[in-house]
Formats: structure tokens, C-alpha cells, sequence
């Protein structure tokens, strides 16, 4: 049992190295920085405008609008995690080092999931204003943080994926936008979707189990679907990672 | 720490890399792997550091296979692949500093390791530099540091000194020696020079397979065809050039003799020798006896180039 904790705590020792060396990295670099900016200004715009021109303090728009910005965001700055070591060699490196695939993986995933915590802490700012322009209901803006964590997980982890299958961050890109957008998409296009399967289909949407969480219903089948999405993909990762073991 | 590979095979997809590969590395040898590019020097490091596995065969590290042990196989060996890949965006203490967590060092030791490292590959002034900031020189220097912050057993070096001018290259090289003396080391490269400045033994490897095994002095002895010995004299004017070969010809365990050019009175030749035998102590009495003068004479050795040439050309002469 001793050993047990002392290995999973070397386990936790790797992952933080690699989690603090991506989270520097992203630092060192404007991406990090781009990122917020972008972000945080993107959601002003529309923020304000619905705020001060449609005269509704109301923090719906913003967890409307969030999912969408994370479309295009996350993919952005998940593409360069691992292909850019496949890229320059460095991989070599990393994986001849004594420590699990799990632990790049995950260490790798929580620096960029942390970044998008970050973007999204600051937009409390924009809670502040409307909580004191007027009455606020909490339940949904708590459920709307977390749905919106949980559902920036699973975009960081497919943007991962696709970071994995190439060396190329432009591609890397590409195939996480289009994966998020397709999973983004599933509960809107069920119009198009035979009848027997409209229910899976709703189901498997992204979007669907993320407005559930948003009204402040915090059901235990939304955080399942969110949490088994992520493990899976996580998984691909790991899996997809160790393809040059084949 | 010794390294045991055995039937080695790798193929990437239809291609085979390497081809049944086995050898042994002792505690403590610097072995050097020659071959020309895409010989499958590269691929035989990889799969002895864990980045891929063989498609067949096995490799043990101090006893610890690569299949079933490979952390504790990584935990041994310190590696520098090729082309020296490095973090540019990072300062050269932070990555120093990153290798030595990866590697599980102490954490009250790492300042100590690192401080060490610096010291020993000269890093002192680029510090806090970023490595992308770097010359050449030092980057590789950088490369050896992270592969050896950990003090591994064993090291392993893809090309260590390519692409770098002469002068760093002594200096690699040195560096190399320094601090493999009490590690086992597995370096590749192309350049001979190298293997005879480093190498205890040479492994020289050809298109996927092992062509000869050996110290570079052995190799030497083993690969030369026969001895040559060029010599020049002066014969006197009554002498016929055509009577001067059957005279030298005539001597023991000469094999054959070439015309290499001369005027009037003075002659060159080269004599050929059977395998490990030397004549020159013949020549010089035949010269004695027969009143030549003889103004040079010299032994040629095979060079460990020739025997590499001769190795790893055979295949492509016979296509």
C-alpha cells in the first residue's frame, strides 16, 4: 500500500511538471494572453450592447454566446500541445523520459483546460455589473460556470485528440473545429434526423446537456455524459499517442 | 550496466530497418555505431530508449527488458536523440530544471544536479538564456546536459557532433569522453575520426545488419587486404626497368608488385604483402644487395575509412 502512494504521487508529481511547464509556455507566449483578450472582448462587445441598447442585465446571452466562442477558441489553444513536439522532436524526448503517456496527457489537458478556467474567472466581471444593475438569479449562473468548465473540458480534450494525430497545428485545428462543431451541432440539426433516433441523437449533443446544467438543474446524467465524453477522448489521446508503439 | 540486444528486427510497415541485430554492450565501454544514413543506427537507439518497440527480438538494461520494465529502463539511460531536439521557448535553467523533474530527481538534489550540469558542459554564461537564443554549440551541450542531469548508467547519443564546426566538435567530443568514463556509452555517428578519437569498440552496421564488430584496432587489422608498402630508388643506369620486378617480386610473401611511375634511373613501386606480414626488412637487404639507393619507403595501413568504405559499399556495388 505504501508503494501505491508513492508511485501515484509520482504520478502526480509528472503530470504537475508538464501541467507547469504548458501553463508557462502559454505565458512565455501571446497565446495565452491573445486568447483572453480575445475572448473577454468578443463577450463585452455583445454584453454591453444587450446590456446598454436592449436594457436587459441578464447573463443569458453570455452563457448563450460562450459555447460558440469555444468552438473556435479551445481548438486554438489545444493545436499546438502535441503536435508541435511531434513537430520539432521534442516528443522523442518526453516519451524516453521515466514517466506513463497518461501523465503527458493529463498534464497537458489540465494546463490548457486551466487557461480556459482563466478566461472564464474573468468574465465574472461582467457578473459583477449585472449583479448590480439588478437582481440576480444564482442557480443558473453557478450551473452555467459549471456547465460550461465541464463542457470546455470535453472541447479541450477532443483539441488534444487532434493535436495528437499530426504534426501539423493548422491541421491540428482544423479536426478539432470540425469534431467540437459537429458535437456542437448534433441537438440542432434533428429536424433532418429520422424520428427513432432524434432521442440519441439529442442525447449524444453537447449543447443539449450543457442548457440542462445552465437552468440550474444539476442532473447526475449530464455530468455522466460530460465526464465519459472527456475520459473517452482522453483515452483516444493516450491511445493515439502511443501509436508510434504500432 | 550492461545492454544485451538480441535478434533485434524492426519494420516500419513494409520496410525493415533492421534485421536481426544482436550484441553486447559492457559496463563502462563507449561503443560507437558507424554506418552510412538509414543504416539503422537511429532505429536501434530508438528502440533501446523505449520510444518504439522492435518488431521483433529483445533488448535488457542492466537486466530490465524494455517490454516489460521500460520505466525503470528510461530511469537508467540518458539520451540525446538526433538532431538535438530542445524546448526554444524555454531559458536553459528551466529546461534543465523540467528534465530533472521528468526524471524523478530529489527534489532537494535537482539545484545540486543542475548546478553540476552547467559546470561540467560549460553553460554558465547561457544560463538564463533561451535555448532557441543558442548557437549550435552550446545547444548540443544543452542536449548532453538534460540527458545526463539524472547521472545516468547508461547514455545514448544519436550523432552528438553533427552539424557542428571542428572546433566544437573536439570539444563535444572531449566532453563525451570526460563524463563516459564511468557510464556505459552507445554513440552513432559517420564520422570516423570520431569512432577512433572515442570509441573503445565500433559496431559497423549496414543496411539493417551488423558487418563487423570489433575495437577500431582490430577492425583494422581484420579488414585490411594485404599490406602495401610504396617505395622509391635509385637503381643503377645498367638496370633495366623489366629486371627490377622479378628481383623484388622474388621476396618472401610479396604477393605483387605495380610500376608507380619514375624517370631515367629513379623508380617507384608499390608492393603488395600477404595479410599481417612485413617485408620492408627484405627490401632493405635486397636494395643492399642489389646497390639501390633507396630514397623512400612507406607503409600504408588500412584506415578504419577503408574498412567502412569497403563494409558498407559492397552491397550497392553488387546492385
Amino acid at each position: 500500500m505504501a508503494l501505491d502512494i508513492k508511485s501515484l504521487s509520482s504520478n502526480l508529481g509528472n503530470v504537475g511538471t508538464i501541467y507547469r511547464r504548458e501553463i508557462r509556455s502559454y505565458f512565455n507566449s501571446a497565446i495565452a494572453y491573445v486568447v483572453i483578450v480575445v475572448f473577454l472582448a468578443i463577450i463585452g462587445w455583445f454584453h454591453t450592447s444587450n446590456l446598454f441598447l436592449a436594457n436587459v442585465a441578464s447573463l443569458r446571452l453570455m452563457f448563450e454566446l460562450i459555447p460558440a466562442i469555444f468552438l473556435f477558441v479551445v481548438p486554438a489553444i489545444t493545436m499546438r500541445l502535441l503536435s508541435e513536439e511531434k513537430k520539432t522532436g521534442t516528443i522523442e524526448l518526453l516519451t524516453t523520459k521515466p514517466l506513463h503517456d497518461v501523465e503527458i496527457v493529463l498534464g497537458k489537458f489540465l494546463a490548457a483546460w486551466a487557461l480556459v478556467g482563466i478566461a472564464l474567472l474573468l468574465t465574472l466581471v461582467y457578473y459583477i455589473t449585472i449583479a448590480f444593475l439588478g437582481s440576480i438569479d444564482n442557480g443558473p449562473v453557478v450551473g452555467g460556470y459549471l456547465g460550461l468548465m465541464l463542457m470546455a473540458g470535453v472541447y479541450v480534450a477532443i483539441g488534444l485528440f487532434a493535436s495528437s494525430l499530426t504534426e501539423n497545428q493548422v491541421v491540428a485545428f482544423i479536426i478539432g473545429f470540425v469534431l467540437v462543431f459537429a458535437l456542437f451541432m448534433l441537438d440542432k440539426v434533428l429536424l433532418y434526423v429520422p424520428g427513432s433516433l432524434t432521442s440519441i441523437v439529442e442525447f449524444l449533443g453537447i449543447d443539449y446537456h450543457f442548457s440542462n446544467i445552465a437552468r440550474g438543474v444539476v442532473d447526475s446524467r449530464d455530468i455522466i455524459y460530460f465526464l465519459s465524453l472527456l475520459g473517452f477522448t482522453l483515452y483516444l489521446t493516450v491511445t493515439s499517442l502511443q501509436r508510434r508503439k504500432w | 550496466m550492461a545492454i544485451t540486444v538480441r535478434n533485434l528486427t524492426k519494420y516500419y510497415g513494409q520496410e525493415r530497418a533492421i534485421n536481426d541485430i544482436s550484441f553486447d554492450v559492457k559496463t563502462g565501454e563507449i561503443l560507437g555505431f558507424l554506418g552510412p544514413n538509414a543504416a539503422g543506427k537511429t532505429t536501434t537507439m530508438k528502440i533501446i530508449t523505449c520510444y518504439m518497440p522492435p518488431t521483433a527480438g529483445t533488448v535488457d538494461v542492466d537486466g530490465y527488458s524494455i517490454a516489460d520494465h521500460s520505466l525503470e529502463v528510461r530511469r537508467k539511460i540518458g539520451y540525446l536523440p538526433e538532431l538535438n531536439p530542445l524546448y526554444l521557448d524555454m531559458n536553459v535553467l528551466e529546461y534543465l530544471d523540467y528534465a530533472a523533474r521528468l526524471h524523478g530527481i530529489d527534489k532537494t538534489k535537482i539545484k545540486q544536479q543542475m548546478n553540476l550540469m552547467i559546470d561540467v558542459c560549460g553553460l554558465k554564461e547561457v544560463r538564463h538564456k533561451d535555448i532557441g537564443e543558442l548557437s549550435k554549440g552550446y545547444r548540443q551541450r544543452v542536449g548532453l546536459a538534460q540527458a545526463m542531469i539524472h547521472d545516468p548508467d547508461v547514455l545514448i547519443m544519436d550523432e552528438p557532433t553533427s552539424g557542428l564546426d571542428p572546433n566544437q566538435i573536439v570539444e563535444i567530443r572531449n566532453l563525451i569522453k570526460r563524463l563516459g568514463r564511468a557510464k556505459t556509452v552507445v554513440l552513432s555517428t559517420h564520422i570516423l575520426s570520431e569512432v577512433q578519437a572515442t570509441c573503445d569498440r565500433v559496431i559497423i552496421i549496414n543496411e539493417g545488419a551488423i558487418v563487423a564488430d570489433g575495437t577500431p584496432a582490430q577492425l583494422q587489422q581484420e579488414f585490411h587486404g594485404s599490406e602495401s608498402i610504396t617505395i622509391e630508388l635509385r637503381a643503377n643506369v645498367t638496370d633495366a626497368l623489366i629486371d627490377l620486378f622479378p628481383k623484388i617480386k622474388g621476396l618472401p610473401n610479396v604477393e605483387s608488385v605495380e610500376y608507380a611511375g619514375g624517370g631515367d634511373d629513379v623508380h617507384r613501386f608499390s608492393i603488395f604483402s600477404t595479410k599481417g606480414t612485413d617485408i620492408r626488412e627484405e627490401l632493405f637487404k635486397r636494395a643492399v644487395a642489389e646497390r639501390w639507393i633507396l630514397l623512400e619507403m612507406s607503409r600504408k595501413i588500412t584506415s578504419l575509412e577503408e574498412v567502412f568504405h569497403k563494409l558498407t559499399k559492397t552491397e550497392e556495388s553488387k546492385q
